[in-house]
């Protein structure tokens, strides 16, 4: 079963390989990476010092979320060098690809694709400082030990610190990172151990450790004003008039690009001494703007859309297996049901920001991002500079959420910054933030499903309505072919129809599942109700028996294509959770338990909630309970922990509460009043479980989350609220 | 115009417009860059500082409002024993994903248990109900919450 999931970095071989030097000052320097496609340099992932102080570096190429990753990433090297977690300083690296490979924050990747490389760099790295100890004393390797940053000669009891070895260790050869002997995972110390975040210290003081907090000499503070028509230009200003305001330095038209992940119509920028004079100033602003057409992008709009084309034919289909139609005519049950859900905003709690200094040909950029791969080749086109001077530095991300891969506010930064020939740092508000992102896509289900006399699935389809041109949906609209449960049906048929959007789409957390699993999870769940059966004993089976469903084709990047389903990996965590939360007890009249599960970005999670509905059809969620198999070791079950809860509480945060709308073009929320974020008030208890399997050990910023928006739904049936179809529950009330 | 602000007990001076928020001039004008902008508009307690010992939403006072009302941040809550429990609690209960939010969670909470040494799940919930956490750490801040409670002797 490992061999499988091993393989399924589509060709990607798992061979590490290693560097070894001499670090500045004497230290040892280890550069680990895995083999790229043969015939091109090495690339090394990360790199590990041992300074002659004795103090070790881990430099990160993965930007720091709130995932975690500077901590998991250090237990990992510590555990196999051999040294304190809190003896480990963990540096982010800047954006290098030529020199780390891809640097992104996304994906849930970093554990899958680090677990193994990481700790054979701190394999490397013990062997070679136990051989140089040996050597030291005129011993044989194998009677002296590694432990707590020293090695010691054990008959004798002699030992020396790392520090004073990395000189000697530095000119021996290092052995084969894929055949060193890694220790046996009964012998943890680190890895598996709850570790708290590394940063705990430096964000309880309220260092200033973000990008928003970031300051450089000179320089000058931006708030920039953009149509709220998607793609609208701006024609002309009161420039004079906001250049006479308090503390004004700047003011001028940016002209657009087109490129909606660039600087797209453009804007107004107003630059001054202080972000609040520049906000002040920029409040003053009357701005007339070109826009292509009267603006047609409305809510509303889509709505009637989407309800018309539901019962017709789709347009393309995406999937099709056995005669979905003729099965469906002979069921001895037809369920019909539609299903929607609105757009999403992130919401980052730190609004976008970004200090750019754009001077004689150079371009220095400071900012939270998950990633700068797309920042790069857009700076190359709007600063005219060269890929060697063009430095990105990235800062501690006050979340990211899939929203930090974007470069339009890294790109209006820079702009800026060229035109006033200053050092500048953008702050966006909260409303540009909401009003101007990369949203979740809405989307509607139209299902139809046929049960035979014993309630059994024998049909399945869906004409899924959504946004995009032509046949090509828009960015993170889509759907795969075979999202469960069409991998486990035998008459299948998925089918789409677009209606075309101006708006930007992108990724939010769990892309797709986050909204797919909503929309199945529910209609599956209503299919049991139909058929008269248990929900449970009607999703099992479907999941029995256990297989391993193959993969559909996908546009997905390499790293990011999972295999398909293994049915008995979820089936097993599904009896689990069932039995943790007690499923089919007796609850109050008004309180019921829905159960769902999904499988994305490698990860299998199930998901019981108990929910309270009230007379006024509020929807209370009393408790969560999750079940996870993200295979083993757990690296720091304590980072996971607050992924999977934190998961849960944003996918409820979105079910219970968000909706983005579009009303003439525009959005119409703006700020927490209606646009609102989950409180602790009603944040639900939460009990997480990982079922630890023997699969490599995978991700978790994203796979606890799909499931929770219909365990939701199918405990609002159970408690007699009704079969609720479209999110969010408790629509915002503007406060 | 210059205004004299006591912020960590220090005398500082901001020259600034007197309808300059607060949290602006502490992260601007004083370099004290703790306390957080979220939303600006008193929703979401980023910016939480003690005025005169109570809670207040920097974003949303202005700073010719706050006259000689001393002024405690992040920056300067460890000073006391109730700020310093709670911070020490925070990294106990591993609190923090991303962080951004956690200078306001511990300027409330701080605030919270000054005025009330054993609070209970609700009276938690009802001080700390204008601190959002965009990462879903609520649960942790509970539990920080009465661990720092217990700290300081006055936990049921
Ligand atoms: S920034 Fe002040 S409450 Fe949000
Ligand atoms: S820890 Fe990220 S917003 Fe609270």
């Amino acid at each position: 079963m490992s061999a499988t999931v091993r393989d399924a970095g589509a060709g990607l071989s798992r061979r590490t390989l290693l560097t070894v030097g001499a670090a500045a000052g004497g230290g040892l320097l280890l550069g680990v990476g895995r083999a790229a496609a043969a015939g091109t340099a090495f690339q090394p992932n990360a790199y590990v010092s041992i300074a002659p102080s004795g103090q070790v570096s881990l430099i990160a190429k993965v930007p720091e979320i709130g995932q975690g990753v500077r901590t998991s990433l250090a237990m990992l090297i510590a555990e196999e060098l051999e040294v304190d977690l809190a003896d480990v300083s963990v540096v982010t690296a800047g954006d290098d690809m030529a020199r780390y490979g891809l640097q992104l924050a996304g994906g849930s990747a970093t554990i899958r694709l680090n677990y193994q490389a990481m700790r054979q760099a701190g394999a490397v790295g013990r062997v070679m400082l136990v051989e140089a100890a040996a050597k030291t004393w005129g011993v044989a390797a194998s009677e002296c030990a590694a432990r707590g940053g020293k090695v010691t000669h054990t008959p004798s009891g002699r030992s020396l610190g790392y520090g004073a070895l990395t000189a000697a260790a530095a000119q021996l050869t290092a052995p084969d990172p894929n055949t060193v002997a890694l220790k046996d995972p009964a012998a943890f110390r680190v890895i598996g151990k709850p570790q708290p975040n590394v940063d705990n210290a430096a964000i309880v003081k309220g260092e200033p450790l973000f990008g928003i907090d970031f300051v450089l000499p000179g320089m000058l503070y931006a708030a920039y004003e953009k149509c709220g028509v998607f793609g609208g230009r701006p024609k002309s200003a009161n420039l004079d008039e906001v250049r006479a305001m308090p503390g004004v330095k700047h003011a001028f038209i940016v002209d657009g690009d087109g490129d909606i992940d660039s600087l797209g119509g453009g804007g107004v920028a107003v630059v001054a001494d202080s972000w609040w004079r520049a906000q002040k100033a920029r409040r003053a602003l009357k701005v007339t703007w070109d826009m292509d057409a009267a603006p047609d992008q409305d809510s509303a709009r889509w709505e009637a859309m989407a309800k018309d084309l539901g019962p017709k034919t789709p347009a393309h289909i995406l999937n099709a297996r056995g005669d979905a139609a003729g099965a469906l005519k002979s069921a001895a049950k037809v369920v019909e049901a539609s299903y929607a859900y609105p757009f999403l905003a992130h919401a980052t709690m730190e609004p976008q920001n970004c200090t750019a200094l754009v001077k004689d040909g150079k371009v220095e950029i400071w900012a939270p991002l998950q990633g700068a791969y797309r920042a790069r080749p857009q700076l190359k086109k709007i600063c005219g500079a060269a890929d060697k001077d063009i430095t990105i530095h990235y800062l501690r991300c006050g979340g990211g959420f899939g929203r930090r891969g974007a470069s339009d506010f890294v790109a209006e930064a820079a702009k800026i910054s060229q035109m006033a020939g200053a050092p500048v740092k953008l702050v966006w508000t909260r409303e540009d933030d909401i009003r101007h992102d990369f949203y979740r896509p809405g989307g509607w289900h139209n299902f139809k499903a046929g049960l035979d006399a014993n309630g059994r699935l024998t049909a399945f389809t869906d004409h899924f309505v959504t946004f995009g041109r032509g046949e090509k949906f828009a960015p993170w609209a889509d759907m795969e072919g075979d999202e469960h449960p069409g991998g486990v049906v035998d008459h299948l048929q998925y089918g789409y129809s677009l209606i075309p959007l101006n708006a930007p789409t992108g990724t939010w957390r769990a892309p797709r599942s986050n909204a797919l699993a909503f929309a199945m999870q529910s209609f599956t769940d209503e299919l049991a109700h139909a058929a008269g059966r248990d929900p449970l004993a009607f999703q099992l089976e479907l999941l029995t028996p256990s297989r391993k469903l193959p993969r559909m084709p996908s546009d997905l990047p390499a790293i990011y294509l999972a295999p398909g389903m293994d049915t008995g990996r979820m089936a097993a965590i599904v009896k689990l959770v069932a039995e943790r939360a007690g499923w089919g007890r007796k609850l109050e009249a008004g309180r019921g338990l829905g159960l769902a599960h999904w499988y994305s970005h490698f990860g299998y999670f199930a998901e019981v909630a108990d929910v309270s509905v009230g007379a006024d059809g509020v929807v209370k969620v009393n408790k969560v309970w999750v079940v996870g198999d993200v295979g083993g070791p757990i690296v720091n079950p304590a980072g996971a922990d607050q992924q999977v809860k934190g998961a849960v509480i944003d996918g409820l945060s979105a079910a219970l509460g968000q909706a983005i709308t579009l009303e003439q073009g525009r959005v119409a929320q703006g700020n927490f009043n209606d646009y609102p974020l989950l409180r602790i008030t009603d944040a639900p208890d939460i009990d997480v479980h990982f079922h630890v399997t023997d699969n490599p050990p995978t991700g978790l910023g994203e796979p606890a989350l799909p499931p929770v928006a219909a365990a939701v739904c199918n405990a609002i049936f159970a408690a007699g609220g009704g079969r609720r179809r479209t999110l969010p529950l408790n629509p915002a009330r503007t406060g | 115009m210059a205004y004299r602000l006591k912020v960590n007990g220090e005398r500082r001076t901001v020259d600034a417009e007197g309808d300059t928020p607060l949290l602006w001039a502490l992260r601007d004008e004083l370099d004290l860059k703790g306390s957080k902008f979220g939303c600006g508009m008193a929703q979401c307690g980023a910016c939480t500082v003690h005025l005169d010992g109570q809670a207040v939403r920097s974003c949303s006072i202005p700073i010719e409002a706050v006259k000689d009302a001393p002024i405690t941040t992040i920056e300067g809550v460890g000073a006391s024993a109730i700020g310093r429990t709670v911070q020490a609690a925070w990294i106990a209960a591993d609190v923090a994903q991303c962080g951004y939010c956690q200078a306001g969670q511990i300027m409330s909470a701080s605030a919270l248990l000054a005025s009330n040494p054993s609070p209970s799940d609700a009276e938690i919930d009802a001080a700390m109900a204008g601190n959002l956490c965009r990462c879903g750490a609520y649960l942790r801040i509970r539990a920080a919450i009465k661990l720092a409670a217990s700290k300081l002797g006055g936990a049921k």
